[in-house]
């Protein structure tokens, strides 16, 4: 009981963090429910909110598949050839992503439309199975959303060059140990 | 002993330092002893005489635990705090690893090293990460700790890292000649620094390679110290003593996940309370393909390996 009141503290503290102000309706309860805490969705530098160019006046709707101008950083690599931007993207609600179903979902609960594909993955996620926690094994944690780990445009994880490797035996007798 | 009259009441004044107690002679005489013994004059008096750290009252632990914070306090230049946290009651530790999901990227090696005080140099790593070959599986003679590559993971290849496996009936604590080390109540296997002879019967005892000893004076810069220890855990170590994997019990006593679930980029390590239905290790042991490393020797460790996928 405790544990559940400590984590609505904490995403009443995260929701007031002025860094996401977003729009009023991030008051939007989903995420409470889930007693799930998730940083900030990993932006580009000041790319959010959308609508500071999308905001329906500067540049019209144009919902054809196409080569864009803007945006040319991002290499989609997800998923079949014929996916696109507003898949995911809302064109008439720049700030939101969409489900299949055309339901609206927030940057910050991205990990349901995830999970319409990755089903699997959700599951294990809610359950502390997939992905990372940190904080407190009988406490309040942190989650990491799936995006934090898997860019949505090109999700596979990125190699990393490994830490430094053990000494080998010879090399410690050499100049190691004293 | 109990003898706190001079030796010669007549010698007013002065007369303890001129010429010293029975007690002082007696615990002058136990130094000598204790610096032939061991051939370490390093070694004062008290430590000499302290008892395995299960025998100790409550008391004599503070003052154990005093002695050793000043004596670091004058190591290092600094403040190390030595915790005496005892296991939480309901509490028994699991740990799980997600074989497909660890890219070897040795950060946990690393974060534990800062985290649990080892010696730099050599550096003494508790985890050691094999590098494996994925048409062979899991088997030992194909197994690379040394790996080195521009990046990870390498194509054809999985990574299993290995640490103490805090063992249900531990081959190490049954070997130890004078009882330096055991297991606690919340399973994590735990070693006595000041009641270790270095005799290393452990590490032979140890099918996992998860002990490690300090064949000399252990290395740490005073920036580097973590001064948050336990007595049982990452307290500075002496030379000659054998050391391992505690689980962080400096962490997790606390509340918090040990240093390398914290650390790690792909969220293969998974730690919590085995007696928690709800707990995400117990969601692993109930729901993924999982395994003992060695299973057949029959050690039971309270490590796990699984499958994530
Ligand atoms: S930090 Fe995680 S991914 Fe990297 S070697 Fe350790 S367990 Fe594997
Ligand atoms: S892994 Fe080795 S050191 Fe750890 S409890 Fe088992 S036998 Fe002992």
């Amino acid at each position: 009981m405790n544990i559940r009141a400590i984590h609505y503290l904490g995403l009443a503290v995260l929701l007031a963090l002025p860094a996401f102000a977003g729009e009023p309706k991030a008051k939007e309860e989903p995420a409470a429910q889930e007693g799930i805490q998730v940083p900030k969705p990993p932006f580009s530098e000041g790319i959010f909110p959308c609508t500071s160019c999308h905001d329906g006046k500067q540049m019209k709707v144009d919902t054809k598949r196409r080569e864009l101008g803007m945006h040319s950083e991002i290499e989609l690599k997800h998923g079949p050839d014929s996916r696109w931007c507003l898949d995911c993207h809302d064109a008439n609600s720049r700030d939101n992503l969409h489900l299949a179903s055309g339901e609206k979902v927030l940057f910050t609960e991205s990990f349901k439309l995830c999970g319409q594909c990755h089903g699997d993955k959700l599951r294990d996620w809610r359950v502390g199975v997939h992905g990372k926690r940190t904080g407190s094994w009988n406490g309040p944690k942190q989650y990491l959303l799936c995006v934090h780990c898997h860019n949505p445009h090109s999700p596979h994880f990125k190699p990393l060059k490994p830490m430094p490797p053990p000494m080998r035996p010879e090399q410690i007798r050499k100049g190691g140990a004293k | 002993m109990m003898d706190h009259q001079p030796m010669h009441p007549q010698d007013d004044g002065g007369g303890a330092s001129a010429c010293g107690s029975r007690r002082e002679f007696l615990g002058t005489a136990v130094a000598a002893v204790a610096t032939a013994l061991t051939g370490c004059g390093k070694l004062s008096k008290e430590e000499f005489l302290q008892h395995n750290f299960r025998e100790l009252s409550k008391d004599e632990i503070q003052t154990i635990i005093a002695r050793l914070e000043s004596e670091y306090k004058a190591k290092y230049g600094k403040t190390v705090k030595v915790n005496n946290e005892a296991a939480m009651p309901g509490v028994i530790f699991g740990y799980a690893l997600d074989l497909s999901r660890c890219i070897g990227c040795r950060r946990c090696v690393h974060a534990c090293v800062k985290e649990n005080n080892q010696s730099r140099d050599p550096e003494i790593q508790w985890i050691r990460v094999l590098e494996m070959d994925k048409e062979e599986g899991v088997n030992l003679q194909h197994a690379e700790q040394y790996y080195n590559p521009e990046e990870v993971p390498r194509e054809g290849h999985f990574y299993m890292p290995v640490q103490c496996q805090q063992c249900k009936k531990p081959p190490c604590v049954k070997v130890c000649p004078v009882g330096a080390t055991w297991k606690e109540k919340d399973g994590i296997v735990v070693v006595d620094y000041n009641w270790c002879i270095g005799c290393r019967y452990c590490m032979a005892a140890c099918p996992y390679g998860a002990r490690h000893f300090n064949w000399g004076e252990p290395t740490m810069k005073s920036a580097d110290v973590n001064p948050e220890t336990h007595y049982l855990g990452n307290r500075p170590r002496p030379k000659g003593v054998v050391e391992k994997c505690t689980f962080c019990i400096q962490r997790t006593r606390k509340g918090l996940y040990p240093a390398c679930v914290e650390i790690c980029p792909t969220g293969s390590r998974k730690f919590g309370n085995l007696l928690d239905a709800k707990s995400e290790i117990r969601q692993v042991l109930e729901n993924k393909r999982v395994f003992k490393f060695k299973e057949d020797l029959n050690t039971q460790p309270t490590f796990f390996y699984f499958y994530g996928v």
